[in-house]
C-alpha cells in the first residue's frame, strides 16, 4: 500500500513570525498561539496549508502556574502525523478563549464540555451551556481546587488503607453519609431554577420556512430509558407533524467521572478503567492507553507481544461490529432475531478473551511495554478454528440474511445521509467517515504497532446512508479475520514484556497524544506527566462523543422514526459519550 | 392461620396429610405463578446492561426461566434489574420509573456499581448505590456478573418470591399500596427531600 | 433493486429455516449425549456449534477457563493442628495498587516489643468496590492473594468480606488454577534451593 504523504517542513514561523513560538518545556511539542490571534491561524491552517480535519480539543488546568491552556490536535485526511498547538490564558474569572467552531464546526461539543468541565468560557460558540452536569451545578469539578464530596487525598494510593488500615466506609465520614455536598449558606426552599430551561430555549431558536398553515411544533423527548440498546441517552426534537426540524442530543446521564477519578490513580491504574469507557471494545481502549504512556516512557513492546495486541484488536473490532448489527436491526424493528444470530458468534470471541485475558468483557491486557500474559496452551490453535474455518462462513450467512432485505434497503437506502464535506467538518471518524466515501483509516494514515505488515483493504462505500454504514461494517469484519489470519500465521516465539513488571511506572515528564483506530472511530489518549506517579492531566478523545455532532444536522427533515435508525448507525457507546 | 397452628388444632392428624391444607397450597401456588413468569424492565444503564442482554441471547437463555419479556415499559413490568452506574443526573429518573411500578415489585442490584457505586464510587456524579433511593431486593457483586452470576441473581429473586405468603402481602392490606418515594431534585448538587430538614437545619459538608 | 420483489425476504427465511431445521438434525446425530455431559457442552462452544447453542444454567455450567478472575482470595497453608497459616506478610502491595482501593489491611505488631510482624491482623475486602481487575494477584510477591473463580455469589445483603471470609486452603487453589500452582510452586523450590545452595557453599 502507499506510505502515508509525507510532511513538508511547515513554514509557520515563517509566515507568522510575531506571535507564534514553539513550546520548549521539557516534553511537550507543538505550537505556542497568542489568544488574539487564534481565529486567523486556524483558518490559515485549515485553508493555506491542508490540515482540514481538527481531532481534538481540550483544556488543562495548570494551577501553579496561574494559567489554562486549551490543546488543539489537528490533521490531514490525506494521511501522515498531525500538528498540536496550544492557547494559554490566565486563570482568572471568567477564564475567556476565542472559540473555533465557525472554522471547524467539530469543536463544538467539546467546547461545551471544557466549560462544563473546566469553567472555560469561549467567546463565540453558539450554544455554551453545560453537557455532562446539569445547569445550576456548583462548580467546574475538574479544575484542580476542586474537591468532590468523598475527596481523601490528591492521589493514591491513601494512606488509611495499610499499615492500620482498619475498614471506614466513605459514607460514614460524609454528614449526609452520601456523595453529597452544598454551598455554604445553601437554602432548598429559596431553589426556583429549572435544569431544563437552557435547552428548550436552545431548541428553539431554529429556522423555518413555513409556507401555509400555521402549525404549531411541539418539544418531544426521546429517552433516558428507551427500548434501544444504546444506553441512558436522551433526544429533545421538535416536530412539526412528524418531520423533525430541530435535533439536540443530551448526555451526561453516566458521566462517572472517569477523567477527575484518572488523575489521582497512578498509571497501572487507569489500566482497567480504560476497559469501562468503551465496554464493548476493551482491548482497544487499552491499546490506546498503553500507546499513550509508551510514547511519554520512550519504549516499544517486543515482537510477539505487538503481535498478540494487534489479533486481540482486531477480534475486538469484529465483536464490535458483530453487537452493532444486532442492535442497529433492533432498532429497525426486526426484534431481536439478527442479534441472537450475531451474538452467538461473539460469545465464541469472548470465550478467547476469556481464557486469555480472564474476563470475558473488561480484559485489563495490556501493559506498558507489552501484554500481562502470555497466550495459554491451546488457544492459538483454537483462534485458528475459529478464524480460518467458522466466521468467515457464519458471516457470509448473516450477509446472505440481511443485505438484501427489502426492509431494510427501504429504510436504509438514501436516509440519513451524511456528505463527505460534511464529514469532515463535524470531525466524524470511524466507519462512518469511511461510509461517506473519505478513505482515512489511522492504521494506514498514521501506522501504529505493526499494521504496516499486513495486508488489508481500507473499506469505503460512496453514499454515506444507514444502508452504507452497515454494509462498511460487514466489510470491516472480513478486512479484519484476514489480518488475524496472517498474524496467526506469522507470530514468533519470544517474551512479551520489554521491561520488567513494575507496579509503580516511572514516567518522564511531558505530554503524548497516542491514537488507535479503535472499531468507532479515532480513540485518542492526551496525558500530561510531571514525573509523578499518577497523570496531570488525562483526557479521552472520545469518538462516540464527537461522531454525535453530525446527529443534529443530519436529522433535519427526516421523520421521527428514522432518528433511531440513524442513532444506531452512528453506533454511540455510553460508557465512551459521557466517561 | 399459618401452619404450626393448623398442624395442632387438638386432635391427632396423620402424617401422610399434615401441612396438606388449602392456604399453604394456594400460597405456592400464588407464588409459583408469579416466580415463573417475573417481566424484568429493560433498564439498562452501563457495561452490566451488555452482560444482561448477553444473558437474553442464545446461550444463556432467559427464555427458560419466563423471564424473556423485557419491557421497556415500567408499567408493565414485576423486576427492575439496574444494571450500571447510577448517576445523579439519572437518578430522578430512576425514582420515577420504580414508583410507575405496579405492586408486586423487585429490584435487583447487578453489578458492583448498582450494589455500592463500584470503582467510581469516588466521582462527584455518582450515587453510591441505588440502595441510598430505592429498596433492593437482591445484590449481584461482580464488575460485570458473568451471565451465569446473574442467572444465579435471578433465581435467588425467584427463592425470595417463593419465600413470601399472601396474607403478609403489602398490596393486599388495608391502607396505601406502596409508599411513593419522593423524587430527588437536581440543585447545587443532588437533594433528597427526605433529608431535606437536615439541610435546612445548617449541616454543611 | 432486484427483478422480483422479495427476493431478499426471501433469501432471508431460507437462511432462518435452515438454522431451525439444525436444532433438530444436530439433536437426532447426538441422541441422549447432548444434554448434561461434558462433551455435549464443549461441542456446543466450539467452532462446530450447530444448532441449540443453550447451555442451561444451572443443570450444567459452562466450565471456566483457569484465567478467570472474579472476587480475590486469600491462601493459607494448613499447619499440623489444623491452623491456617495464611501466606500474606501485610507487606500492603495490593492496598496500593487496588485501583478503586476497596482493600483495608491491619498490620499486626508484636504486643511485648511494639515491631510489626508479617501477618495481617484484619484484611476486608468490599466486593461492591472491586472491579475484578486482578492486579492484586499479579503484583503480590507472596503469592498469597489470588482470584477466585466463584460467581455464585448474589445475597440479599451487601458483600464486604473479612479475613475469615476471604480464607480458602492452598488445595482449592491449586485445583482451581493448576498451571499457575505449579508454575509458582517451581519458581518456590527453585528460589528455595538457590538460598540454601548459597549457604553450603560459604
Amino acid at each position: 500500500m502507499a506510505a502515508p504523504a509525507s510532511n513538508p517542513t511547515l513554514d509557520l514561523t515563517s509566515r507568522f513570525p510575531d506571535w507564534l513560538i514553539t513550546d520548549t518545556r521539557p516534553g511537550y511539542s507543538g505550537w505556542l498561539v497568542d489568544k488574539s490571534h487564534l481565529v486567523e491561524f486556524a483558518t490559515a491552517l485549515r485553508d493555506e496549508f491542508g490540515y482540514d480535519y481538527l481531532s481534538s480539543v481540550t483544556g488543562v488546568d495548570y494551577l501553579p502556574e496561574g494559567k489554562m491552556e486549551v490543546v488543539y490536535q489537528v490533521y490531514r485526511t490525506t494521511g501522515g502525523p498531525g500538528l498540536m498547538f496550544k492557547v494559554q490564558a490566565p486563570r482568572t474569572d471568567p477564564v475567556e478563549v476565542p472559540s473555533l467552531v465557525a472554522i471547524y464546526p467539530g469543536a463544538e461539543l467539546q467546547e461545551r464540555e471544557a466549560w462544563d468541565l473546566l469553567g472555560i468560557k469561549f467567546t463565540g460558540h453558539p450554544d455554551l451551556r453545560r453537557i455532562f452536569m446539569w445547569e445550576g451545578f456548583a462548580g467546574f469539578p475538574l479544575r484542580k481546587d476542586w474537591h468532590e464530596p468523598y475527596f481523601e487525598e490528591d492521589a493514591k494510593p491513601f494512606k488509611n488503607r495499610w499499615p492500620a488500615g482498619k475498614i471506614e466506609m466513605s459514607e460514614s465520614q460524609n454528614i449526609f453519609e452520601d456523595n453529597i455536598a452544598y454551598p455554604q449558606g445553601f437554602r432548598p426552599e429559596g431553589m426556583s431554577f429549572d435544569p431544563e430551561k437552557a435547552l428548550y430555549d436552545s431548541l428553539r431558536t431554529y429556522q423555518t420556512n413555513e409556507i401555509g398553515l400555521d402549525t404549531d411544533h411541539i418539544i418531544v423527548n426521546l429517552g433516558p430509558q428507551h427500548p434501544s440498546t444504546h444506553g441512558v441517552f436522551r433526544v429533545a426534537v421538535v416536530l412539526d407533524g412528524e418531520t423533525i426540524v430541530n435535533l439536540k442530543p443530551v448526555m451526561g446521564y453516566l458521566h462517572r467521572n472517569h477523567e477527575k477519578i484518572g488523575e489521582r490513580n497512578t498509571y497501572i491504574m487507569n489500566m482497567p478503567y480504560t476497559d469501562r469507557l468503551d465496554y464493548l471494545a476493551s482491548m482497544s481502549n487499552n491499546f490506546g492507553y498503553a500507546l499513550a504512556v509508551e510514547k511519554l516512557m520512550n519504549i516499544k513492546p517486543p515482537e510477539r507481544a505487538d503481535y498478540i495486541r494487534i489479533m486481540m484488536a482486531e477480534m475486538t473490532r469484529i465483536s464490535n461490529h458483530l453487537f452493532l448489527i444486532g442492535s442497529l436491526l433492533n432498532d429497525l424493528g426486526a426484534y431481536f432475531t439478527p442479534m441472537l444470530y450475531a451474538l452467538e458468534e461473539r460469545e465464541l470471541i469472548l470465550d478467547i478473551f476469556e481464557a486469555v485475558a480472564g474476563s470475558r468483557m473488561m480484559c485489563n491486557f495490556f501493559r506498558f511495554g507489552g501484554v500481562a500474559r502470555d497466550l495459554p496452551e491451546g488457544t492459538l490453535q483454537k483462534i485458528k478454528e475459529i478464524f480460518f474455518e467458522r466466521l468467515p462462513r457464519t458471516i457470509d450467512e448473516i450477509d446472505r440474511f440481511l443485505s438484501e432485505n427489502e426492509v431494510i434497503r427501504s429504510r436504509g437506502v438514501g436516509q440519513g445521509v451524511l456528505t463527505p464535506e460534511d464529514a469532515i467538518r463535524f470531525s466524524i471518524t470511524g466507519p462512518m467517515l469511511r461510509a461517506s466515501g473519505i478513505p482515512y483509516d489511522i492504521r494506514r494514515a498514521e501506522p501504529y504497532s505493526l499494521y504496516d505488515r499486513f495486508e488489508f483493504d481500507v473499506c469505503t462505500r460512496k453514499h454515506g446512508d444507514i444502508y452504507d454504514r452497515l454494509m462498511v461494517r460487514f466489510d470491516e469484519i472480513r478486512q479484519s479475520i484476514r489480518i488475524i489470519q496472517q498474524a496467526a500465521k506469522q507470530i514468533p516465539e519470544g517474551p512479551i514484556m520489554s521491561v520488567k513488571p513494575m507496579y509503580q511506572v516511572r514516567v518522564p515528564p511531558g505530554e503524548a497524544y497516542g491514537r488507535v483506530e479503535g472499531p468507532k472511530g479515532e480513540l485518542g489518549f492526551y496525558l500530561v506527566s510531571d514525573g509523578k506517579p499518577n497523570p496531570w492531566r488525562y483526557h479521552v478523545r472520545a469518538p462516540s462523543f464527537i461522531n454525535l455532532t453530525a446527529f443534529g444536522p443530519m436529522c433535519i427533515g427526516l421523520k421521527v422514526a428514522d432518528v433511531v435508525g440513524v442513532l444506531g448507525s452512528i453506533d454511540i457507546v455510553l460508557g465512551e459519550v459521557d466517561r | 392461620m399459618d401452619s404450626n397452628e393448623l398442624n395442632a388444632p387438638g386432635y391427632e392428624i396423620p402424617a401422610e396429610i399434615k401441612g396438606q391444607i388449602a392456604i399453604t397450597s394456594l400460597d405456592r401456588i400464588y407464588n409459583w405463578g408469579r416466580s415463573a413468569s417475573v417481566w424484568p424492565m429493560m433498564f439498562g444503564l452501563a457495561c452490566c446492561a451488555i452482560e444482561m442482554i448477553c444473558a437474553a441471547a442464545s446461550r444463556y437463555d432467559l427464555a427458560r426461566f419466563g423471564m424473556e419479556i423485557m419491557r421497556p415499559s415500567p408499567r408493565q413490568s414485576d423486576l427492575m434489574i439496574v444494571s450500571g452506574t447510577v448517576t445523579k443526573k439519572m437518578m430522578p429518573t430512576i425514582v420515577r420509573l420504580y414508583n410507575q411500578m405496579p405492586e408486586p415489585k423487585y429490584v435487583l442490584a447487578m453489578g458492583a456499581c448498582a450494589s455500592g457505586g463500584g470503582p467510581f464510587k469516588e466521582g462527584y456524579n455518582v450515587v453510591s448505590g441505588v440502595d441510598k433511593f430505592i429498596p433492593v431486593d437482591v445484590y449481584v457483586p461482580g464488575c460485570p456478573p458473568t451471565p451465569q452470576a446473574l442467572l444465579n441473581g435471578l433465581m435467588k429473586v425467584q427463592e425470595k418470591i417463593r419465600g413470601e405468603s399472601i396474607k403478609k402481602s403489602r398490596w393486599y392490606q388495608k391502607g396505601v399500596d406502596s409508599a411513593e418515594i419522593p423524587i430527588p431534585l437536581l440543585g447545587p448538587d443532588l437533594i433528597d427531600p427526605r433529608k431535606i430538614g437536615r439541610i435546612k437545619n445548617g449541616e454543611k459538608a | 433493486m432486484n427483478d422480483m420483489y422479495g427476493k431478499g425476504i426471501l433469501k432471508g427465511l431460507s437462511v432462518s429455516l435452515k438454522r431451525f431445521a439444525e436444532t433438530y438434525l444436530d439433536d437426532l446425530s447426538w441422541i441422549g449425549r447432548r444434554y448434561r455431559t461434558a462433551e455435549g457442552i464443549a461441542h456446543r462452544s466450539g467452532k462446530d456449534a450447530r444448532g441449540i447453542f443453550t447451555v442451561q444454567y444451572p443443570e450444567e455450567k459452562l466450565p471456566v477457563p483457569e484465567e478467570f478472575r472474579f472476587v480475590p482470595f486469600l491462601v493459607y497453608n494448613e499447619g499440623p493442628n489444623g491452623e491456617k497459616n495464611l501466606l500474606c506478610t501485610s507487606c500492603g502491595i495490593c492496598a496500593k495498587v487496588c485501583p478503586p482501593q476497596c482493600i483495608w489491611i491491619v498490620r499486626s505488631t508484636d504486643p511485648a516489643t511494639g515491631r510489626p510482624v508479617p501477618d495481617p491482623a484484619e484484611f476486608y475486602i468490599d466486593a461492591d468496590i472491586c472491579m475484578n481487575c486482578g492486579l492484586c494477584a499479579e503484583y503480590c510477591p507472596f503469592d498469597a492473594i489470588k482470584m477466585d473463580h466463584d460467581y455464585e455469589l448474589a445475597s440479599f445483603e451487601r458483600h464486604i468480606y473479612d479475613k475469615a471470609r476471604l480464607s480458602k486452603p492452598a488445595k482449592y487453589y491449586e485445583s482451581i488454577r493448576p498451571d499457575n500452582a505449579r508454575r509458582e510452586n517451581a519458581a518456590r523450590a527453585a528460589k528455595q534451593a538457590a538460598r540454601s545452595g548459597v549457604i553450603k557453599v560459604e
